[in-house]
């Protein structure tokens, strides 16, 4: 009698903490979510235009970033507008090597709809881009976006 | 005496559900900052023992655009502002008035864009977006004319039809390097 008394159901585990745990979770992410998009070297403000399209799928972009060094360079590399593919500064001829590792790094089906985005500075020369853009052909990479922001006056 | 009960403890089961719900939420909407741009399509590259094709296109099909390192614009060989371009452009691709020395039919007509390496990236978008509105507009107009709906309103088939009439052909030339600028 005595020992059936005692004799309790299991105590529920305790899962008052949980919510706090979910939370911590929740903030984690919201804070943390900056997607690590490849440090800038380059300064750059894309121009703007009106008729712009959204790039459907993000994983199937590659960019090209074109501009002036951005200060803690500028030392290192003058002022002049230059190229960055990744991380690191590059000439126009490393395109094509850029463009090939980007598409052995997606599988077969997706290469036809590989994208390459060229955000340059609204200041930049054309000449460069030019070059950048005849690399593209050469690598038989063909669909290219110039990434602009909306505007919205019209003029 | 009986013993005091503590009063029963708000459930917080539900909680974490919530929280997790919340989680979610969030994981899904943060798209970061979506990427937007003017779209084309490069040329692809000649053949090297392809011989150089040059495809006869009559004087008044194509509309001449020269951009020098100034940013000035020469659209068949009249100084015009960027303002002015959606305007010429349109009145070339449709020509209203059947003018003679503008394109004989919308899918004649062909745009021929001329930069100098001099050029300043943003007139040369701003070209192609004026460029982009020409023909958008063009197709807007006659997708209300023809169907009385917007162009993204319109099933697939009406949708490129209307495109297809007025079909974007904007044809590049290697920009030429005349100095003053770079």
């Amino acid at each position: 009698m005595k020992l059936q008394k005692k004799k309790k159901a299991p105590p529920a585990i305790n899962t008052s903490s949980l919510p706090d745990i979910v939370f911590m979770l929740l903030f984690f992410f919201m804070v943390t979510t900056v997607l690590r998009q490849t440090d800038l070297k380059v300064k750059l403000v894309v121009p703007q235009a009106t008729e712009i399209q959204k790039l459907e799928k993000k994983s199937l972009v590659s960019y090209i970033y074109i501009g002036p060094p951005s200060e803690t360079f500028r030392s290192q590399f003058g002022t002049a507008p230059r190229i960055q593919l990744n991380d690191a500064f590059a000439v126009p001829s490393q395109v094509p090597e850029f463009i090939e590792k980007e598409r052995s790094a997606r599988s077969e089906a997706e290469i036809p709809f590989l994208t390459t985005s060229i955000k340059a500075d609204r200041e930049t020369k054309m000449g460069i881009v030019t070059d950048v853009k005849q690399e593209l052909r050469r690598a038989n990479s063909l669909k290219l976006n110039y990434s602009s922001s909306l505007r919205t006056e019209v003029y | 005496m009986k013993k005091n009960r503590a009063t029963p403890e708000v459930n917080a089961g539900s909680m974490a559900d919530i929280a997790f719900l919340l989680l979610i939420f969030f994981l899904v909407t943060t798209t970061i900052d979506t990427d937007k741009g003017i779209s084309i399509r490069l040329p692809p590259m000649p053949e090297i023992d392809q011989p150089e094709e040059n495809i006869k296109l009559k004087e008044r099909n194509v509309l001449k655009i020269l951009v020098n390192s100034a940013d000035q614009l020469l659209v068949d060989g009249k100084l015009v502002t960027i303002k002015e371009l959606k305007k010429a452009t349109k009145n070339f691709i449709d020509n209203p008035s059947k003018d003679l020395t503008l394109s004989e039919s919308p899918q004649k007509a062909v745009v021929s864009l001329k930069n100098d390496r001099g050029t300043s990236y943003n007139t040369y978008i701003q070209v192609h977006n004026e460029l982009k509105a020409a023909y958008n507009e063009l197709r807007e107009a006659k997708a209300q004319a023809e169907y009385g709906r917007a162009l993204e309103k319109l099933t697939k088939e009406q949708g490129d039809e209307i495109r297809d009439y007025y079909r974007q052909v904007i044809s590049e030339a290697e920009p030429e390097d005349a100095g003053g600028g770079n």
